[in-house]
């Protein structure tokens, strides 16, 4: 994973609520053994008619926001499955962060956990930052703040051992097998397991 | 660790199973390190995580704690099977194939394509007796949390960590807070586990239980058998919640005596013995608290988009201002702002899901069905949710029931709840469906899910409308 430190990139808005994850990327696409090329279906259904001509009033069609690398969602953005497409499709599709007020549990651990930022405001942040659609605004993920164009800066909360392998592009399998020691001694110690 | 020994502090049943499976303790800078008792593979959400320990060079640290089975990507449908699954698309041939391949590899028992026990992932756990309570259970699937009904801690992992516990056996997670979903007096005839589980998202919402494990308890999830229990953990994910729980009770230890992987003779009486010292303890405390009186409640239906637009099925659709979710939602729906549910027509009836598959949901739709005829334009599909399932419903003659009002007797599998294995509802189509999400495009591009229990889905079979399945109830033998 390629550590995340700052994001400096417009934003485009997607204010619906409870996005969830079949819409982020429709099931059909899940018949893949890989984690790349997942982007081609991100929103699909929303994104194209059923002809598979772009719907002009989709936000992400619009063409000022080609490079956004900023996601400013509703609430409660990516409920519903575990499927780890998802974050995989907003990173192939060219997302680092998504900014919401309210992220689901397992969409915003699997996002963490592949370097794309969850990232929770409150709801007037999250209005004052929809003001600025369009515009830079600026991540600085060790400082965890987010600066809006104004220059405001919003405090923002992540889970600190994430945080930590974001910064540093650490995998936390590593961490993980550098306790086999412990795991083992529990596996000999629990009553019931063998 | 029982409640009367004094000096301990009266815990919930999550904090005994969490505890017990504490390698590490969390900190202000790492995470628990959980120790996995029992983990759940699927073809869909597994192929990059054994990529993962290949390209590491790890390999499976627990196969024998390891249960893998094919659900998602299969078809379901008789003819597609009859005919050798040739019409099975390469991508999901190729996704069988690679668990296959991984499962050899790594010695993990697979009840693969040909097995005679296989089924949705969630429906064989249980069935098999694999599912045991004060476990832990991941599986790269939200719907996880339908083995908390064993008063296990069971929840949905990404594939990222489908590969750590592969390889440690371990997850790295935060300790969730406690929700106490209190389900208060006795569930009126024609009411079910699915409706009271829609009635509590619809109340504390779909992101209600955010951050959250939820324990549901009260006297009528006491009465409730296993199917029902499975039903209400199932759902706990479509309100948000890490997690759903039930304590074990002998209606848990009646419905595991004797399954093929749970423990025997001596070993049989022990496990009961610690099985019992799992429900919370008298004055222990959550952090938060719902209650809901189930003695009124009415069969259920949603209207919308995600899982809390419901109302009763005798209501309507709600009031929707302009430009809101709600609005949004009904628009999508084709459906008439503030229409009444019932008369509302349908095109495809599904019973199924590892929400709603197991035996007596299929008693049910058979209650409703036997004798009638599913209406004139409706297609409707019963798919088991397992092999095991499928012949015990057999066995019961309730096949030729469904066969006899028109309706398709499936394989098992997934099917028409995630359109991703050949069955799927056309663009505009309305389902009414026993599956656990109504969202945009889940049952096909365009289709219109309405999520309701297996009675009154089996009801709108036969009225062609959305109805309320009561009258249909009584004119009939209670299969059982
Ligand atoms: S039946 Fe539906 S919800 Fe359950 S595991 Fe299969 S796809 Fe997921």
């Amino acid at each position: 994973m390629e550590p995340f430190k700052t994001l400096k990139s417009r934003t485009v808005v997607l204010a619906q609520p409870n996005i969830d994850t079949d819409q982020i990327i429709p099931a059909r696409y899940l018949t893949t053994t890989r984690r790349d090329g997942l982007g081609a279906g991100l929103f699909a259904d929303r994104r194209f008619d059923g002809d598979g001509r772009p719907r002009p009033d989709f936000p992400l069609n619009r063409p000022e926001v080609a490079d956004c690398e900023i996601l400013l969602a509703g609430h409660n953005f990516g409920c519903g499955s575990s499927r780890e497409h998802a974050p995989w499709a907003l990173l192939d599709y060219g997302f680092r962060a998504v900014i919401s007020t309210g992220i689901a549990d397992i969409f915003r651990s699997n996002a963490l956990r592949n370097g794309l930022l969850p990232v929770v405001v409150s709801e007037t942040q999250w209005n004052t930052l929809a003001g600025f659609e369009g515009e830079q605004i600026e991540i600085d993920l060790e400082a965890s703040t987010v600066t809006a164009p104004s220059g405001e800066r919003m405090a923002f909360e992540v889970e600190p051992f994430g945080r930590f392998c974001l910064l540093n592009g650490t995998d936390p399998l590593g961490f993980l097998r550098s306790r086999e020691d412990r795991i083992t001694a529990f596996e000999e110690s629990g009553p019931w397991r063998r | 660790m029982p409640s009367d020994m004094p000096g301990v502090k009266p815990r919930t049943l999550f904090e005994k199973v969490w505890d017990a499976h504490v390698v590490e303790a969390e900190t202000a800078e790492t995470p628990a390190i959980l120790y996995v008792d029992l983990h759940l593979v699927h073809e869909v959400t597994s192929p990059q995580a054994f990529a993962l320990l290949r390209a590491q060079g790890l390999p499976v640290r627990r196969p024998e704690r390891t249960l893998a089975t094919v659900d998602h990507a299969i078809p379901t449908d008789s003819a597609t099977w009859r005919a050798g699954l040739v019409r099975m698309p390469e991508a999901a041939r190729a996704q069988i194939r690679t668990l296959g391949d991984n499962c050899a590899d790594a010695d993990i028992e697979l009840l693969g394509i040909n097995s005679s026990r296989r089924g949705i992932v969630h429906v064989i756990g249980p069935e098999q007796g694999a599912t045991q309570p004060g476990m832990t259970i991941v599986c790269g699937d939200s719907h996880t949390t339908t083995h908390g009904a064993f008063g296990a801690l069971a929840f949905g992992i990404g594939t990222t960590e489908v590969g750590h516990v592969l390889a440690t056996q371990c997850l790295l997670q935060r300790r969730p807070r406690t929700l106490n979903v209190i389900l208060d007096g006795r569930l009126p005839e024609g009411v079910t586990a699915k409706d009271a589980v829609l009635a509590v998202i619809g109340t504390i919402g779909v992101d209600g239980g955010t951050g959250f494990v939820i324990e549901f308890s009260g006297s009528a999830v006491r009465a409730m058998d296993m199917d029902q229990r499975m039903t209400l953990c199932n759902m706990a994910i479509e309100a948000g919640a890490r997690s759903g729980m039930v304590a074990p009770d002998d209606t848990t230890f009646e419905y595991l005596a004797g399954r093929p992987k749970a423990p025997k003779g001596k070993a049989w009486d022990e496990a009961v013995a610690r099985w019992r010292q799992l429900a919370t303890d008298p004055g222990a405390t959550y952090d938060a608290e719902v209650r809901l009186d189930v003695s009124r409640l009415e069969p259920q239906i949603t209207w919308g988009t995600d899982p809390g637009m419901v109302t009763p099925v005798t209501g309507s659709i709600p009031e929707a201002p302009a430009g809101s979710p709600a609005a949004r939602a009904v628009d999508y729906m084709g459906m008439a702002p503030e229409s009444c549910m019932q008369g509302q027509p349908v095109d495809v009836v599904f019973i199924g899901s590892c929400t709603n598959s197991r035996l007596t949901d299929l008693r049910d739709a058979a209650r409703v069905l036997e004798g009638r005829k599913v209406a004139q334009g409706v297609r409707m599909l019963v798919v088991p949710g397992s092999q095991a399932t499928k012949r015990k419903a057999e066995a019961e003659g309730l096949h030729r029931i469904f066969e006899a009002a028109g309706a398709e007797w499936h394989e098992s599998g997934c099917s028409l709840c995630i359109a991703m294995n050949g069955d799927r509802a056309r663009p505009g189509e309305v389902v009414v469906s026993t599956s656990n999400r109504n969202f945009e495009g889940r049952q096909g591009t365009g289709a219109r899910t309405l999520l309701a229990s297996p009675l009154t889905a089996a009801a709108a079979a036969v009225a062609g409308v959305v109805t309320d399945p009561r009258p249909y109830l009584n004119s009939h033998r209670r299969i059982a």
